[in-house]
């Protein structure tokens, strides 16, 4: 281990460039005079930055048998810079086909590089025991310090099975230990609002992305107060019953920075559900403060869910139909949405959707990219629409079965991109 | 010389457009035909009843017509490898034909019979009957790469040659003199076997709705032409509530099996376009069908991975949910969504689905709602499915599943909507699950939604008669669009509808650094690899994707720092300070006059510099 260290700082010493360049000559020349064992020193005597390049394509199982070349190698595979990103991958053969990390790889990980480790994602099926290995790991993330940590269920929500108390302890771990957290994924978990406050009084300075998408335990005040005290928070996903007047004013504060991405998922627990709505001047601060933020809203809703929906004007740039949704609503976001960028209708009624695309394709002059699942619309208005939009659209996708030939265009007659 | 001829009808079981067959019997003396039936394999295999039938009735048939030739079909019991040494000598056998087969498995079988013949010396006759053209050549002609996109796919086509005609049905003018020596025990030895026979269960069989055999088929295909001329519209016809039913013009089945040649509907369908339209070129669309199919035969065809996730180069790893009892629930028609229900208890009593209710379920499986791996789902319709081919099955999944040929993820079939919109009133329903006939069409496809009266009064109790729902198709449909997109952002070149996929790409999530790239290469660099194939025929426009670079590369940032570090002392030296500066902090150096000193001190310095340099990193 001595002996690599001190070939690869005398070559350091010389320069790296020039001491490759020596080596590379020297070698020829013995190449030409002599055997094969000067070559395995030369390989021996790679620079260590030249190893870790070479590492860094090389995907961990490749790595660790390469580590079992020789010393040099191995202190290779140990480089800090080869351990700052990892992504754990828990997974059950009773419930997912994929292999996870061995157990013997996460053991030493904790051990040697948990003080490397500054990207972390955890992949995790559907089992709860995958989701709490995952949060064994975490607890054991002492220290070290995050600058990301994702954690990713691949299937089904595993981290929402596993009792609270034992994921928030876990999460709490990373939350006090790494002071400069900067991005935070953590949809479909039950993080709450205690530990966010945790999150915000160690990381506040350092925050830059929370995605927590259907987190149920967590209140409108709970992200309040992220909102307040993260005044660098840059992009934010949540559930639309977090969304508050409130919030949106503490994010136009003049402290905060600009809001890049908003992402607002708005799902139906129960048919019938009553949904409270956003006051325009809301928004309007909002985009007074921040005039380039893209607003992206998911909407799984029931048709007649949509009361509150669209009726003032709204800066969404970004619109998704996961159900059906009316004709009516859709002409409502032909009126009221200016800022469309992308719109995905997945499914409409029987009836034909002609005068409201018109309508968007009049209005939504940013409208770039368009997707239909289960509507309808005749040849003629579609052809209509693309003319309108021009050049600007740069995305169309459109099931074969939505468009419903009529007396001036066969589907023949229309090109697909 | 006598020359004894065998035709061995694997697939291809017609008399009409069988080229090897007809090229074998020229100067052949005697010719037998057979069939090759694996008895213990269809005890245990995976194909199911209807299939099993609908390929004893194509037997039976080909057995018909070849006694009117005065010839007759020998089904064979054993295994390939077994049979053909025996037969060869048994019947002093010097040719032997079949049709060449695509599959990967088919591929390496007939090199087995192909070795074993040559050994016996006997002659092989091998040609291409059941696509459209030769599958090596469009390969060819991609660049020895199977296209990866049906658009691609359409784009070689043009450029091949024309279709081959369709070879001269087997008559009795043409087999000549050309005879089949047959023994008394011929249907002892070498009969058709039934069902029965084959340990099959059929009590309770209901009369097969797509009866096999060559002869059904031309029929179909005269019957389906005559509707096309009636109908003189050459699009495909647009779904309703009839089009789920099975029709007797429907040709894939047998296509499949290959009663039906594909070249003949081919020119069959060219000659009634050129007949209807005046003349005109027919377009690529009129094919559609056919096409579709030549496409997945393609791609599958040097890949023998391809009904597999795991080594498949080209299907997106996803990590699919094991889940058995969801999955039975699925393929037994248990799901609790009537249209769901409705599809697969339609697939299990007749064998066949029309291919947008393919589309219903195979989306409820797998990106859906269960999140299970299309590989069990394509189990399920081969077992099931007349018409499913090993190639075309495979990739239908695939595709459906979003695992390859790229289709939008974005849009998922809804179990409840769907349905409705294509049959609103509910009798497709109504037909297959008596159970919920009660129903009034506002329930009929979601039951659970029902008053209590309605299900009373429908005598069916959601949850006792009729199951309840197994997943809630709106938080199933949102979780698994976000895990797709998932999926799709770590294929770094997909540039689909993706609404914000691009958006969390940023880093420092996903570290889009050029050095981050590189770490994550450690487990995802297959699929890069991967993705970049793809991009080359991405089927969409592509889109400027933002990336952010605002993390700095610390390569970057430590040799900044060195070189601040070391211009210091040479501000300090030029301010002529230096000395003083030395002096007055360096206890080492505080009686430095001369230029020696300085020199050392220089020197020392450096060297200090560099042990940090060495330290930090």
């Amino acid at each position: 281990m001595k002996r690599g260290l001190q070939g690869n700082e005398q070559e350091d010493g010389g320069g790296t460039s020039g001491g490759c360049q020596k080596t590379l000559k020297r070698s020829r020349k013995q190449r030409r005079e002599k055997d094969l064992e000067d070559e395995e020193v030369r390989w021996e005597c790679l620079p260590q930055e030249i190893l870790l390049h070479v590492f860094q394509y090389l995907p961990l199982l490749d790595r660790a048998f390469a580590s079992q070349v020789c010393r040099g190698w191995n202190e290779a595979f140990h480089m800090p810079e080869l351990w700052r990103c990892f992504e754990f991958e828990l997974n059950q053969p009773a419930s997912s086909y994929l292999k996870a990390t061995h157990p013997d790889l996460i053991k030493q990980i904790i051990k040697r590089h948990s003080d490397h480790l500054q990207y972390v994602s955890f992949k995790v099926d559907s089992s709860r025991e995958s989701a709490e290995a995952a949060c064994d790991i975490l607890s054991q993330l002492v220290n070290c310090s995050l600058k990301t940590l994702g954690l990713i269920s691949t299937a089904r929500p595993s981290f929402m099975e596993m009792p609270k108390s034992h994921f928030i302890s876990a999460l709490t771990v990373v939350f006090v230990n790494s002071k400069s957290l900067s991005s935070l994924k953590i949809d479909d978990t039950p993080v709450d609002d205690p530990s966010l406050k945790v999150l915000v009084a160690n990381n506040s300075d350092t925050l830059k992305l929370l995605k927590m998408s259907s987190c149920p335990h967590v209140s409108p005040a709970g992200i309040l107060c992220v909102a307040d005290q993260c005044h660098g928070l840059r992009e934010l996903a949540l559930n639309y019953h977090l969304l508050s007047d409130e919030l949106l004013i503490a994010l136009s504060s003049e402290k905060h920075v600009h809001l890049e991405h908003l992402r607002i998922d708005v799902v139906s627990e129960n048919p019938g559900q009553q949904f409270h709505t956003i006051k325009k001047s809301s928004w309007d601060a909002m985009k007074r403060h921040s005039p380039k933020f893209n607003l992206v809203m998911y909407f799984y809703l029931y048709e007649d869910e949509f009361g509150p929906f669209f009726r003032d004007e709204i800066p969404v740039t970004h619109l998704y139909f996961g159900r059906s949704v009316s004709k009516d609503v859709l002409g409502r976001v032909g009126l009221n949405c200016p800022r469309l960028v992308e719109l995905v209708v997945c499914a409409n009624g029987l009836r034909p959707l002609d005068e409201e695309l018109i309508r968007i394709a009049q209005r939504c002059t940013q409208l770039s990219a368009i997707g239909l699942g289960e509507c309808e619309v005749s040849c003629s208005a579609f052809v209509e629409f693309v003319k309108m939009c021009g050049d600007r659209l740069t995305q169309l996708s459109i099931m074969e079965e939505v468009l419903v030939p009529d007396h001036r265009y066969g589907l023949d007659d229309i090109h697909w991109e | 010389m006598v020359v004894n001829t065998i035709h061995w009808f694997r697939k291809g079981l017609r008399l009409h457009d069988n080229p090897s067959l007809k090229d074998s019997i020229q100067g052949s003396d005697t010719l037998r035909c057979i069939y090759i039936l694996d008895p213990w394999f269809a005890g245990s295999s995976n194909v199911g009843i209807n299939r099993w039938r609908f390929l004893l009735h194509c037997l039976e048939d080909l057995d018909a017509s070849l006694r009117k030739l005065n010839s007759r079909l020998f089904v064979i019991r054993g295994q390939p490898t077994d049979v053909f040494p025996r037969l060869f000598k048994e019947w002093q056998i010097n040719r032997l034909s079949y049709e060449y087969d695509s599959e990967p498995f088919g591929k390496e079988r007939d090199a087995a019979i192909q070795k074993l013949a040559n050994e016996a010396g006997v002659e092989v006759t091998v040609r291409i009957s059941h696509t459209l053209y030769n599958l090596d050549k469009i390969i060819e002609l991609n660049g020895n790469q199977p296209p990866l996109t049906y658009k691609r796919f359409q784009a070689v086509i043009n450029r091949m040659d024309a279709v081959e005609m369709p070879a001269e049905t087997i008559t009795s003018e043409v087999l000549k003199n050309c005879v089949t020596p047959i023994s008394e025990d011929h249907d002892e030895k070498f009969g058709v076997p039934s069902l029965e026979e084959l340990g099959f269960e059929t009590e309770g069989l209901t009369t097969a709705v797509w009866p096999g055999g060559e002869t059904e088929a031309l029929m179909r295909l005269e019957r389906h032409l005559e509707r096309k001329a009636w109908v003189a519209n050459f699009e495909r016809p647009r779904m309703n509530a009839n089009s789920l039913l099975a029709s007797p013009t429907g040709l894939s089945p047998y296509l499949r099996f290959g009663c039906l040649s594909c070249r003949l509907f081919y020119f069959k369908l060219t000659d009634l376009y050129r007949k209807v339209k005046k003349n005109h070129t027919p377009p690529l669309s009129l094919y559609g069908q056919l096409l579709w199919r030549e496409f997945f035969y393609t791609t599958a065809t040097n890949n023998p991975c391809f009904d597999k996730m795991d080594g498949n180069p080209i299907c997106v790893q996803i990590p699919w949910d094991r889940n058995p009892e969801a999955l039975a629930k699925w393929a037994e028609g248990r799901t609790g969504f009537p249209w769901i229900d409705a599809i697969m208890t339609q697939l299990r009593q007749e064998g066949w689905i029309h291919h947008l209710a393919r589309h219903g379920v195979a989306c409820f499986l797998t990106r859906g709602d269960l999140w299970i791996s299309w590989e069990e789902g394509m189990k399920v319709f081969e077992e099931l499915l007349l018409d499913a081919d090993w190639s075309v099955n495979a990739g239908s999944w695939m595709w459906l599943s979003c695992s390859s040929f790229f289709q939008q993820f974005f849009h998922c079939y809804c179990p409840v909507g769907f349905g409705r919109r294509t049959d609103p009133n509910g009798d497709y329903i109504r037909r297959y699950l008596p159970i919920l006939r009660g129903f009034p069409a506002k329930y009929i496809y979601d039951p659970w939604n029902a008053p209590d009266e309605v299900q009373k009064a429908a005598k069916c109790i959601i949850g006792v008669h009729y199951p309840k729902p197994m997943v809630n198709h709106a938080e199933a449909s949102r979780i698994n669009i976000e895990r797709m997109k998932q999926i799709y952002q770590q294929l770094s070149c997909y540039r689909g509808l993706g609404m914000d996929v691009y958006i969390w790409d940023s880093p420092p999530f996903d570290l889009r650094t050029e050095e981050a790239s590189r770490m994550r290469g450690e487990t995802s660099s297959s699929n890069l690899k991967k993705s970049r194939r793809f991009s080359l025929q991405a089927p969409l426009t592509q889109r400027i994707c933002l990336t952010h670079g605002n993390s700095l590369n610390p390569e970057v940032v430590v040799v900044v720092v060195v070189v601040v570090i070391i211009s210091i002392p040479f501000i300090f030296f030029q301010l002529s300070n230096f000395r003083e500066w030395a002096g007055a902090y360096h206890p080492l150096c505080c009686r430095a006059n001369n230029n020696k000193y300085n020199c050392c001190l220089f020197v020392l310095f450096f060297l200090l510099l560099f042990v940090c340099f060495k330290i930090a990193q």
